[in-house]
């Protein structure tokens, strides 16, 4: 294990499968001669050139739809976002196109693409561009989502998604792109399974759920709740779709309190479904009601302070939990 | 394969003969409330699909918008597949599961039946994409209406196509209305083909009405492009002779236009060529006209007794690793 960046994790994993399968391709905004927008192809063009590593003009709903085209016949692209808000203007292929073929073509057609990039509030850059996907799109049958929040995670989910057979969504987490972590040496694949949640600290007196940009932030409250004597488990979700309910119940079990911490809206947002989950399933577990910790449900605010209090927080986190714990 | 120039023009009066009959019984059939949903008839503009189908080879890609019957038989797709699939049957070119928008057949290279207006258009520029980066020389051929060139999604491919100058001749079937919408009042410019202009595509218009004429314009195209890839852009003059969809009576136009096109009739039209030349006698087209009326009728009752899509298999077009019911069922 060594020690990298997010940003160069992802980088590993594209070439590394770039490297693997001649039909996997790259195209995007600004991904070849400017090196990336956030730099996550770096060297990429120098490396595989540019049949393989494609810039395009800014047209998300052509290039979008060009990877689609590209996967029927059997190539698999991977089509970076700039960020997903701009994936919003190619919804249409995002939504319409890549997950119904299958179904529409009665098996016919599956679509192995990639779609992946920034996703998630970053920091003052307003209402535009600070868009949460994960819950629009976690509601398409036929869309896989993924969510890393390390570079661990990061490298072995975007290799995965790669190699699916569907269109899976990688929602990278702008504001985690230089946070480091430890991670296989290139000489060693790293995949990580689509669907498996995984501990990042174990607890006993209550979960918190959470994905992306939501898992340091809760690894930061649970060490602070720690001095409190509350033992919290963090299990970050890793995937939002497939979900994994067993790791979900598993911990819910153990601890009997919940708190899901999401960077998505409050309403019909990804917590919404995993309480309903929770409910359905283990009822007799809980021992209090479950809260949900989500940005509050406005367009983002330009104001740096107005946007800290629209984020969730380690203040929102830490009176969620002791709102669970009766403490 | 044949080379283009030897494909017999019998079997393609044939196969615009199957197009229009089928066409006329899925009409008959969706009254009969054998079909549902929408229902959108290519009688007028057979012409079109079958002169640009008889100039390309078997393995270049097609793909096209919701008014797809005629291509996918076209295709070789078989009647029984189409009606079935318009019967939402299991045996359907779609398994029952795409209905008449979405007839897909990978087998003959025909990628769809899209329905939303120019989504597609994107998609046949990956196709063509695809193509270019393996380095073979099919072509993708792209078909859509006169509705789809005002459409951002068109706009954006045009552009892409040309830009990586790929493999692809987007042949705009102009019938002159989107829905109940005239060209006129739809689009700015004079003519449609201008669009391609604009992309520094090089188009032109053909009389959609004369098979011939499309032949041999889409050959012209589709042998310069597999010298060097290129896109083109052809507009085809159509006309269709129904309403936009089963529940369109069509009072937008007058009774003369239609008239009028229904004398340009592309059918009547190749059939005179052939019977002035003499390749073909009224008894051969009689006959002709027989067996395609009988390839109908046949598909109709294959399409009937058909079996439903099992209930037991509604999870298993979700993912193509089988996951659906894990993923999008569990714990529900």
């Amino acid at each position: 294990m060594r020690e990298i960046t997010y940003r160069q994790a992802l980088n590993e994993a594209l070439a590394e499968e770039l490297e693997r399968d001649p039909n996997v391709f790259l195209m995007g905004e600004e991904v070849a001669e400017y090196q990336g927008a956030y730099k996550v192809s770096h060297g990429l063009l120098q490396r595989f050139g540019p049949r393989r590593i494609i810039d395009t003009p800014i047209s998300e709903n052509g290039f979008a739809g060009l990877g689609v085209g590209a996967a029927m016949v059997g190539l698999r692209p991977i089509i970076e976002f700039m960020t997903f808000s701009f994936s919003l203007v190619a919804f249409d292929q995002v939504v319409n196109n890549a997950p119904n073929m299958y179904t529409m073509s009665g098996g016919q057609f599956n679509i192995p693409i990639t779609f992946r990039g920034p996703n998630g509030p970053a920091h003052q850059l307003g209402a535009t561009h600070s868009h949460a996907t994960e819950n629009f799109y976690a509601s398409v049958p036929g869309l896989k989502v993924c969510t890393p929040a390390t570079p661990r995670d990061a490298k072995g989910l975007l290799k995965t998604a790669v190699r699916d057979n569907n269109p899976v969504l990688v929602l990278e987490a702008e504001l985690l792109y230089s946070s480091k972590g430890m991670v296989e040496p290139p000489d060693e694949e790293l995949l990580i399974p689509l669907g498996k949640a995984e501990i990042k600290r174990e607890g006993s007196d209550a979960s918190i759920i959470c994905y992306a940009q939501t898992v340091p932030l809760a690894l930061k409250v649970a060490a602070q709740l720690e001095e409190e004597d509350i033992s919290a488990e963090i299990l970050d979700l890793r995937s939002i779709k497939p979900l994994d309910e067993k790791a979900i119940f598993d911990s819910v079990a153990k601890t009997h309190r919940v708190v899901i911490v999401e960077q998505d809206h409050p309403f019909c947002g990804v917590g919404a479904e995993v309480c309903y989950r929770i409910q359905k399933n283990i009822f007799d577990a809980l021992d209090a009601p479950i809260i949900r910790v989500s940005q509050e449900d406005v367009p983002m605010p330009y104001n740096e302070r107005l946007e800290k209090a629209v984020l969730p927080n380690a203040e929102k986190l830490v009176a969620a939990v002791k709102q669970v714990c009766y403490a | 394969m044949q080379p283009v120039e030897q494909r017999d023009e019998v079997e393609m009066l044939s196969l615009m003969l199957l197009i229009r009959r089928f066409e006329e019984r899925a009409s008959q059939q969706y009254q009969a409330q054998k079909i549902g949903g929408f229902c959108h008839l290519y009688i007028g503009q057979e012409a079109v699909v079958t002169g640009a189908i008889a100039a390309v080879r078997d393995d270049d890609y097609i793909i096209t918008a919701y008014r797809d019957h005629a291509h996918a038989l076209a295709r070789g797709t078989s009647a029984d597949a189409c009606m079935a699939e318009l019967f939402g049957k299991e045996t359907g070119c779609s398994r029952g599961l795409g209905g008449s928008m979405h007839f897909f057949d990978r087998k003959n290279h025909m990628y769809g039946g899209h329905a939303i207006v120019a989504a597609h258009v994107p998609l046949a520029v990956g196709m063509a994409f695809a193509i270019k980066y393996r380095g073979d020389d099919r072509v993708t051929l792209c078909f859509f209406g006169d509705g789809a060139i005002n459409q951002g999604a068109f706009h954006e491919a045009l552009n892409l196509a040309a830009l990586y100058k790929l493999p692809i001749v987007f042949i705009c079937e102009n019938n002159l209305f989107a829905m109940g919408t005239s060209v006129k009042r739809s689009t700015s410019l004079r003519q449609i083909v201008d669009r391609a202009e604009g992309y520094d595509i090089p188009g032109e218009i053909v009389d959609g009405m004369n098979f011939r004429e499309v032949r041999d314009k889409v050959a012209e195209i589709v042998d310069s492009i597999r010298k060097e890839p290129h896109p083109a852009f052809l507009e085809m003059r159509t006309y269709r002779y129904r309403g936009h969809s089963m529940s369109d009576p069509a009072s937008y136009r007058t009774k003369q236009e239609l008239e009028k096109y229904r004398l340009d009739d592309p059918i009547t039209r190749l059939r005179a060529q052939l019977t002035r030349e003499g390749k073909l006698t009224n008894e051969q087209f009689d006959l002709l006209d027989k067996r395609a009326k009988e390839t109908v009728l046949t598909a109709v009752k294959f399409a009937e007794k058909s079996p439903q899509p099992p209930l037991d298999t509604l999870y298993d077009y979700t993912y193509a690793d089988g996951s659906g019911a894990a993923t999008v069922k569990q714990g529900r």
